[in-house]
């Protein structure tokens, strides 16, 4: 299962890196699932919602996936960063915890479907000015493209990449700040 | 927002490209070297002897000293910015520099005269030494603090920190090349107290500065 997770979420990296998005779209749907499945198993007691947990991680993998090395394997640093999300998560909500630095556990983390609550990255979301909320809500709730959001908003393509890029770092970082 | 929409926004988002994060190292250092070269040479600059000075094994030993410490901070906070890179054995490098001085002093305790161990380590430059190395340095540290953010450290205090000995051992790099003082007691001493500085500085500014 790892082997074969690692061997086709790599190559699916790569691809995306390159370019590919629908390969980028299959790594994401992917990994959301493992990290769904090491994140449940990893918080035992209440206060911190799994799903937030793997939100953050998603956009943690998205705006610093140049720091994964194409020559590396991939898994190592989806749990690294999955961890280091779920640490910031409990010390957010003022809770010491110990995640055990355990590789074999991984090796267990199977793929998960999510449950639907109010998420963080609403009020992250709420947070964005107003020109890159627009965009970002367009292509997430609405479920739009970049062609049809700047339809809707009646501004340039260029125009709406950029306000989403921009947006997505944006509420990145805000995760990492609080 | 479901996980599903969240992931069509990254998607959409595909396209954005980032610079690889060990190109920007390999700038970074660059750029920080420039940095540290500019404000050397337009405070103290080189020793008048240099040259001269370049011909004796105290002097040059500084540099390897200097180097290794760079040179070996340098791969680990490569391995340290990346999530879930081993970075064991650039750990153990990190020894280098600390056993090459450690060797180089007991080698000077060895041939010099027990009289004159006090006046090597006291030298006459301490105070400029702990001064100018964390001025050179402290460019470059922000410059490498930069880059740390840019990355994804899974424990940024120990990756400031090495950023501070990256800058230390950049700064002393530059610094070597103006002190007088070449004796090992020297180096070991204050070198290592300008550079702790830096180090602390590197830590407190991971603490703070490098959250992703």
């Amino acid at each position: 299962m790892t082997g074969k997770d690692e061997a086709e979420l790599s190559r699916l990296l790569r691809a995306a890196i390159a370019g590919d998005e629908k390969a980028y779209a299959d790594f994401l749907h992917r990994t959301a699932a493992l990290v769904r499945g090491f994140v449940r198993r990893k918080i035992v007691q209440g206060g911190v919602d799994p799903e937030d947990v793997v939100q953050e991680t998603l956009l943690a993998i998205h705006v610093k996936r140049h720091t994964w090395r194409e020559d590396a394997p991939v898994l190592p640093w989806v749990y690294a960063i999955a961890r280091f999300k779920l640490i910031d998560a409990f010390r957010r909500r003022g809770r010491r915890i110990e995640v055990e630095i355990d590789e074999i556990a991984e090796t267990f983390a199977e793929p998960e479907a999510e449950t639907v609550s109010e998420r963080d990255i609403n009020r992250a979301l709420d947070g964005l000015p107003p020109s890159q909320r627009s965009v970002v809500s367009a292509i997430t709730v609405d479920g739009r493209s970049i062609g049809e959001t700047a339809v809707k908003l009646g501004i340039s393509e260029t125009a709406v990449r950029v306000s989403l890029h921009r947006g997505l770092a944006a509420i990145a970082k805000r995760f990492g700040r609080q | 927002m479901r996980t599903e929409d969240l992931i069509k926004a990254l998607d959409a988002d595909a396209r954005s490209e980032a610079m690889p994060l060990g190109r920007a190292w390999w700038l970074a250092v660059g750029v920080a070297a420039v940095v540290a070269a500019a404000v050397f040479f337009t405070t103290i600059g080189p020793r008048p002897d240099i040259m001269l000075a370049m011909h004796t094994m105290r002097f040059l030993s500084k540099f390897v000293f200097t180097l290794a410490l760079a040179a070996s901070a340098f791969t680990l906070i490569g391995a340290l910015s990346r999530p879930g890179a081993a970075s064991r054995r650039a750990k153990l490098w990190m020894a280098a520099a600390p056993v090459l001085v450690v060797i180089a002093v007991m080698l000077e305790l060895f041939v010099v005269p027990e009289a004159d161990w006090g006046r090597r380590l006291v030298g006459s430059n301490s105070i400029i030494c702990m001064t100018f190395i964390p001025l050179i340095g402290i460019g470059p540290l922000a410059i490498f603090l930069s880059v740390l953010r840019y990355g994804a450290p899974t424990r940024p205090v120990l990756a400031g920190a090495v950023a501070g000995l990256l800058a230390g051992g950049l700064a002393a790099t530059f610094y070597a090349a103006h002190c007088t003082d070449d004796s090992p007691l020297f180096v070991a001493t204050w070198y290592t107290i300008a550079i702790t500085f830096l180090t602390a500085l590197g830590a407190l500014g991971g603490r703070f500065f490098v959250r992703w």
